[in-house]
């Protein structure tokens, strides 16, 4: 990144609208503190983390402001590098849901990756996402972070039906039935779950919330049944992404608990 | 039939299963006795290859066990857990569940003489969850049976039962093994249902076969 992304990023961050923003988060910091004293008065014990979520969660958006800012200049190529980026890091969380999987990592990596890559790459193709680092990087992360989520639900599932259910798969298999079709209902179970809370989310859309990307645009002055329309092709990229991920996910540990003589492994955290 | 060559399985560096040999013959109710811990059952998951040996194998039918592929071994040496472990849905769709699972069509008629040979005619259509535990512990046998194995292994299997269905699930059991001249190894730790069910058989004791012979020479103490 040029010498001339953060000067350029410098001035942005002179200008008369971040001087608001500032005195909105006074306002705003202000309403945080009378919570802190409320919760110091009732003994609640949770100031301090309190206290400190508030900072962390200004220093981080800021900081991601700042970052946003310098890539709002660099060439597009790099929005590539930084979702790669961001595919690593939510692979790296999420494979803490399935500790003890054979596997995770790499089934995790290759999940999020491929069930969040196709439909970035194919919305990007169709027009859906702008092919600019601005359009790019956020819409992509919040695919990505969703996929994350979603892999993360499915492997824990998964786990929970392969402790849960040892007695009847082993019956399955000794019976000689094929390990794939002992273990359908259990990967079912496990896409099903990890998919609850993006329907539950999808049914809810427009009548119990208006998503963020929603709010800000109408905010920011948009067209308000635009604004909905982009907030549905959102949802529709976040629930194809994290059917694609969670798909791949649990079909691939179904092939990685059985090993080549047929056997269900042990798993263990 | 079915033979054990020096088998052998370490967990964590715990012996399990330790150098043990034997060889049972068609028609053989082959007892494996002993008292709990003793590493019956799982001597019993290794000829099923449901666990993987440290070392030594089984050969069946003369072809080294890790020859033959898993689906069919499993189908030759058919297992009856030690508890039904039914899943939901009807009698017939238990006890063809093996069949289901491969894909292969189901015979209703195979079904219904399965289920009047072990006492549950007319069972058919009812739901599993509904079964005493004597009922579902027979629905097991049925399952495996419709595999039409070669040798049926029995972990324990009226262990659970109180001692009238247990005596019940044993007659049963046992007529059907002869009936059907079925080789059979049979996993215990009791002492009359050795001798009221096997012919021979090893008797183990911390992994190891602490005697081999009749039923008699491995239960007198």
């Amino acid at each position: 990144m040029s010498d001339s992304a953060f000067a350029d990023l410098w001035t942005r961050a002179q200008e008369p609208v971040v001087l608001d923003g500032l005195l909105q988060v006074a306002a705003a910091t202000l309403l945080a503190v009378a919570v802190v004293a409320l919760s110091r008065w009732r003994t609640l014990d949770l100031e301090s983390e309190l206290g400190i979520a508030f900072v962390r969660g200004f220093v981080q958006i800021v900081a991601m402001g700042l970052l946003i800012g310098v890539l709002l200049t660099v060439p597009l190529a790099w929005s590539a590098v930084i979702l790669l980026g961001m595919v690593g890091g939510a692979t790296w969380i999420s494979r803490q849901r399935g500790e003890g999987l054979p596997g995770v990592t790499r089934i995790s990596l290759l999940s999020i990756g491929v069930g969040a890559g196709i439909v970035i790459v194919l919305m990007t193709w169709a027009g859906a996402i702008e092919a600019t680092v601005r359009s790019l990087v956020p819409v992509g992360s919040m695919v990505i972070a969703n996929a994350m989520k979603i892999n993360g639900l499915a492997l824990d599932r998964f786990r929970e039906e392969i402790d849960s259910h040892r007695d009847v798969i082993e019956v399955g298999l000794s019976l000689g039935g094929p390990p794939q079709a002992v273990l359908a209902e259990r990967v079912r179970d496990s896409v099903r779950a990890s998919l609850i809370p993006v329907v539950d989310s999808l049914k809810s859309l427009g009548w119990v919330w208006i998503p963020g990307i929603m709010a800000g645009m109408i905010l920011a002055g948009e067209n308000p049944i635009y604004a909905a329309l982009y907030q549905f092709v959102i949802m529709a990229m976040i629930f194809a992404a994290g059917g694609l991920t969670s798909m791949i996910s649990s079909l691939l540990l179904s092939r990685e608990v059985i090993t080549d003589a047929e056997q269900l492994q042990d798993i263990r955290p | 039939m079915l033979s054990a060559h020096q088998l052998c399985r370490f967990v964590d560096g715990e012996t399990i299963v330790d150098t043990v040999d034997f060889e049972v013959e068609p028609g053989d109710v082959f007892v494996i006795f002993g008292p709990s811990g003793a590493g019956k059952s799982s001597l019993l998951r290794l000829l099923n290859r449901l666990d993987e040996p440290s070392s030594g194998t089984v050969r069946v039918r003369d072809q080294d066990y890790r020859d033959i592929p898993p689906q069919r071994l499993r189908k030759q040496v058919g297992m009856v857990p030690q508890q039904p472990t039914l899943i939901d849905g009807t009698v017939a769709e238990n006890v063809t569940w093996g069949p289901r699972l491969r894909g292969e069509p189901v015979d209703r008629e195979r079904v219904n003489n399965l289920l009047d040979r072990l006492g549950l005619s007319g069972f058919a259509d009812r739901q599993a969850g509904d079964l005493s535990g004597g009922e579902a512990q027979r629905v097991a046998i049925a399952r495996t049976l419709y595999n039409e194995p070669d040798v049926v292994l029995l972990d324990e299997p009226a262990s659970s039962l109180d001692a009238d269905a247990a005596r019940q699930v044993e007659t049963l059991l046992s007529d059907v093994m002869r009936d059907l001249s079925i080789t059979a190894i049979l996993v215990t730790h009791d002492t009359e249902r050795a001798r009221r069910l096997g012919s021979r058989g090893i008797r183990m004791e911390d992994g190891r076969v602490t005697r081999r012979g009749s039923i008699d020479d491995i239960l007198d103490t």
